[in-house]
């Protein structure tokens, strides 16, 4: 039978995945957005496998809000990324180094 | 047996449409494989009777947040190659700090984990459940708060992405309201008084 265990090892594959995706790719900043998502991802299969497993219905409520922050990370993100690209010509994530970071 | 074939099938796909967002070369392939692995995933919640919310992932990711990313991969028009030249020198920090990772959850969920964490599977859900009513029933009621700020997160996005990325552009005509509505009479018609003229 697939239960609790099975999901939430999907879901470790996944969130490991991303993020070994952040370590390798530091260059393209959509690729570091993309990665970011694929983490939320594995957050929401956690959060469904455990709302199934205890027969409670606010884990999937959680997973709503997070959808819902989410898509405004994502958009918020996405204008500053088509702002700076305006600016700088380049989303290089090791030529923004203007703060000295 | 049935359902754990599904599953391990498409868990496998969702694994390879991950590997496939990391080390794809064309940022526009990547957006592709994270759909695909979108789609696995509501796949995989449809399994595990969220059904509503594998909806909602279809719809909202697939729909618009994935439309929204290859809006931008294409319209920022990158050049492939010079942004993925080679892996940076953090590539090995990064495998090591990912084998830790799944030392550390294999450890946490396989062998700490209680007995008979995973053989009985879930918990059937009872005759003529309604996952959507369900959920509707709560999130209207117990979580109505958090519902009315989440509209407020999403609003919030709205502004900030427009008053990020609206710029205005020198020597466009438009018009100012504001200095339109305060003129006054007396700035702009100048009453002439003169002595009335015989024509000739």
């Amino acid at each position: 039978m697939i239960g609790l265990q099975h999901y939430l090892t999907m879901s470790a594959i996944l969130f490991t995945l991303s993020v070994a995706g952040i370590f390798i790719n530091r260059r393209n900043l959509i690729l570091l957005l993309m990665c970011i998502e694929l983490m939320l991802l594995a957050v929401n299969f956690n959060f469904i496998a455990f709302s199934r497993y205890l027969g409670d219905e606010t884990g999937q409520v959680f997973v709503f809000f997070i959808l819902t922050v989410a898509a405004a990370e994502a958009a918020i993100g996405l204008a500053i990324l088509v702002v700076l690209f305006r600016n700088r010509r380049s989303i290089n994530v090791q030529e923004l180094d203007s703060m000295k970071g | 047996m049935f359902h754990a074939i599904l599953f391990y099938s498409f868990a496998a796909i969702l694994v390879v449409a991950a590997l496939g967002v990391i080390f794809a070369r064309n940022p526009v392939h990547a957006v592709m494989f994270l759909v695909l692995a979108f789609f696995q995933s509501a796949v995989l919640w449809l399994l595990a009777e969220a059904e509503f919310l594998a909806i909602v992932l279809v719809l909202v990711y697939v729909g618009a947040v994935m439309v929204l990313f290859l809006f931008v991969v294409m319209m920022l028009d990158v050049e492939v190659e010079e942004i993925r030249g080679g892996y940076t020198r953090y590539a090995p920090l990064g495998i090591v700090i990912a084998g830790l990772m799944v030392v550390e959850l294999a450890q946490v969920i396989w062998l700490r984990g209680k007995e008979g964490f995973a053989v009985d599977g879930f918990r059937p859900t009872p005759e003529g459940y309604s996952n959507t009513e369900a959920l509707g029933s709560v999130l209207y009621t117990e979580h109505v708060y958090a519902f009315e700020i989440a509209a407020v997160i999403l609003l919030l996005a709205i502004v900030a992405a427009i008053s990020l990325t609206m710029r205005r552009r020198p020597g466009l005509k438009q018009q100012d309201i504001a200095s339109q509505v305060a003129v006054r009479a007396q700035d702009r018609v100048r009453i002439v008084k003169m002595a009335s003229e015989k024509p000739e």
